[in-house]
């Protein structure tokens, strides 16, 4: 399962983008819903691409955790969900870094957000598809200024993740 | 004769067809050391687990002060102390508390008992440093603490110092004595010299089955099996 997930991880997202425009277009499957060109269509685009991630590096953060500690646990008289408990705290870090890991992802690509948001205005307009419509505008200067928001704001959260970790 | 607090009859593990333990029958008495000794893979450490509830017999039995008890019950009379030590995560004071935490110690007793439990093992002022951070020396001293502030009636110590230095030693074995005089000790050891000093009472176990038993210094001094003979001077076959 957790090799499924893996090769999922470096999915294009623009084709991604393409196979979930198709579902979500009016004449697709879940055209219904009328979900393209919302933020919901964007959300249900960057879940399903951070999904593989999230489940991915979650498993390998708890597989890495010591296994004796389950016995541990167990002889200094820990119930089950404390032990579960155990396992969770000190696979923290790790899933932490899961999370980061899928939002830097979801924050940072275009090709989901292009595709199923459609880049309007005040309404599923994001970094990623502003900096895209401005370069193509020739606004590079605002380009290049929105990209030091993008990568200030994905570079703290890590840095952020990092110290706080050293630290703990 | 002094009542046995835990003992184990007639217990049989066998996995995937194999004799891990055969029929083996061990007593271990309130304030005495019991060392079960024997070369490796003698089925030291099964018994110990077995003992601890954190395994299941194939046949026969486990009680506790005669009666017998599943392996829930035992790790609520039990704890083992492994010879790989394993740190939690945060600090000495949060291992030591962990296992007082998880059985619900009212939260005022916490510090004392923490305390207690490090100043037998010649940790006190330890408290604050990161469990990882230590030696292994002292990892293992803060494992028997966290084992010691439980304060349960059996303490199970598999192969306490394996590649410890002698200062190590020497306070684990302190610590050892010192607990064995509220409650009762099994000890799993190959190391013969620290069977002698340490213990009340020796079991000698070869290839699954208890082959001679008895007063410690009855055991080394007079030994009556062949090869528990052997095994003292170094020269039993695996």
């Amino acid at each position: 399962m957790k090799g499924i997930f893996n090769a999922f991880i470096g999915i294009p997202t623009v084709a991604l983008g393409l196979y979930l425009y198709l579902l979500l277009s009016r004449s697709g499957p879940l055209g219904y819903f009328e979900f393209l060109y919302t933020p919901y269509g964007i959300i249900i685009g960057q879940c399903v691409l951070v999904t593989p991630i999230v489940v991915s590096f979650t498993t390998s953060a708890l597989e890495s955790v010591d296994p004796d500690l389950r016995t541990l646990a167990r002889t200094l008289g820990a119930s089950g969900l404390q032990i579960d408990a155990v396992v969770l705290r000190e696979a923290f870090w790790g899933v932490a870094l899961a999370i980061i890991a899928a939002f830097n992802r979801a924050f940072a690509e275009l090709g989901v957000a292009m595709m199923l948001g459609g880049n309007i205005r005040n309404l599923t307009r994001v970094l990623t598809t502003a900096i895209a419509l401005e370069t193509a505008r020739g606004e590079i200067a605002l380009s290049i200024a929105l990209s030091f928001i993008l990568l200030g704001i994905v570079m703290s959260l890590s840095i952020a993740v990092s110290l706080a970790r050293r630290s703990s | 004769m002094m009542m046995s607090k835990i003992e184990a009859l007639d217990v049989t593990k066998r996995y995937d067809g194999s004799l891990a333990l055969d029929r083996v029958e061990v007593r271990a008495s309130y304030g005495q050391v019991t060392s079960i000794v024997g070369v490796n893979g003698a089925g030291k450490t099964t018994l110990l687990k077995i003992l601890a509830g954190l395994d299941t017999p194939s046949d026969g039995k486990v009680l506790i002060a005669a009666r017998q008890v599943s392996p829930e019950e035992l790790r609520a009379h039990c704890t083992m102390v492994f010879q790989k030590s394993v740190m939690l995560g945060g600090t000495v004071y949060d291992n030591v508390a962990y296992g007082l935490r998880v059985n619900r110690t009212p939260g005022r007793d916490i510090p004392d008992r923490v305390k207690s439990a490090l100043e037998i093992v010649n940790l006190d002022g330890f408290e604050k440093r990161k469990a990882r951070k230590l030696s292994s020396g002292e990892q293992q001293r803060v494992a028997i603490a966290r084992a010691l502030a439980l304060e349960r009636e059996v303490i199970l110590i598999d192969e306490p110092t394996a590649n410890l230095d002698p200062a190590n030693t020497m306070v684990i074995e302190q610590g050892i004595k010192q607990s064995a005089r509220s409650r009762a000790v099994l000890l799993s050891t190959h190391n013969l010299p620290q069977a002698r000093r340490l213990s009340d009472r020796v079991i000698h176990l070869y290839r699954g089955r208890v082959v001679e038993e008895g007063e410690a210094a009855r055991f080394f001094a007079d030994p009556h099996d062949e090869r528990t003979k052997l095994f003292i001077n170094g020269e039993l076959q695996f």
